[in-house]
């Protein structure tokens, strides 16, 4: 299982949807994503990871770069996650304190801060 | 020796097979298919490191992983031969010298006394993760830093109730295990 990203926008959001495994192997290319979304003026993101199967400590620094770099240009960085096993990692680490979750696309597209 | 030995180069695309081995043989051994997901993710959190620690010292050595069956538990111990490398996790629970709250057992190389030895082993260099290190919260890591495996020991001390970590001179090897029910029978 490789790493799948796809992007699409809503309003000024701009949904990255990943799919598959997030980890050392896979998670440059997570980065290049979001790293060319910002360069190209996209600031208001949310990353869609239902699809996401395994993420591990390289994914969690690659999302905390993103949030570097949006916020930068005050922009926003909002994850969506209801799997559990995904969630507990985000937990143990503090990062749910830090990242957004939201239940659906939907809810994290409504959000405002 | 151990159930399974798995020996890989130290590049990131080689972690994922080690994940999946590690899950396979945690479920032969009887590892509780709730606490799969947990295995998984800490071994691949200890291969990661030991990947980054072989490149970024340049040793073309592989990353050893052995996975361990015992009667009543699961062990898996992820070695690397970096050169010792002081670390600690932001709130002071892992390493030698750690402070508070931290157990720091220092222990000769060999069996004379400390500094007696021939090999002059770092006796500093021996540093215990605790328990209790599970309930720190570590500062998300800054993207530049993502890479030096800080983030992936907290992850495991986090997930995994049973770990220990100890380095030296020739290396590092993280010890994690978990409890077994029946062995699952083919």
């Amino acid at each position: 299982m490789d790493l799948s990203l796809s992007t699409r926008t809503v309003g000024d959001r701009t949904i990255v949807e990943v799919g598959g495994e997030i980890d050392v192997y896979t998670a440059p290319k997570l980065r290049e994503q979001l790293v060319e979304l910002v360069n190209d003026g996209s600031y208001h993101l949310v990353v869609d990871m239902e699809g996401v199967d395994f993420l591990d400590s390289t994914g969690l620094g690659v999302l905390v770069g993103g949030l570097k770099r949006v916020r930068a240009h005050e922009g926003s960085l909002r994850l969506v996650c209801n799997q559990e096993r995904i969630l507990k990692i985000f937990r143990i680490t503090g990062l749910t304190k830090v990242f957004p979750i939201h239940s659906s696309v939907d809810e994290a597209v409504a959000a405002t801060d | 020796m151990a159930t399974v030995e798995l020996l890989f180069s130290a590049l990131p695309e080689h972690v994922r097979t080690a994940r999946l081995v590690a899950a396979a043989v945690a479920r032969r051994a009887g590892v509780d298919e709730a606490v799969l997901d947990e295995v998984r993710l800490a071994v691949g959190e200890a291969c990661t490191r030991a990947v980054g620690l072989h490149m970024s010292h340049g040793l073309s050595s592989p990353v050893r992983v052995s996975l361990i069956e015992d009667e009543k538990k699961f062990s898996i111990e992820v070695g690397d031969d970096a050169p010792h490398r002081r670390f600690s996790l932001p709130g002071g629970t892992l390493g030698a010298g750690a402070g508070s709250g931290a157990r720091s057992e220092a222990e000769a190389n060999g069996n004379g006394p400390a500094g007696g030895g021939g090999g002059g082993g770092l006796v500093e260099a021996e540093g215990k993760l605790l328990p209790g290190a599970r309930d720190e919260i570590p500062e998300p890591v800054p993207e530049e830093e993502e890479g030096d495996g800080e983030m992936g020991l907290a992850v495991i001390s986090g997930l995994v109730d049973d770990v220990e970590v100890t380095t030296d001179e020739n290396g590092g090897v993280i010890r994690m295990s978990w409890p077994t029910t029946e062995p699952v029978l083919p």
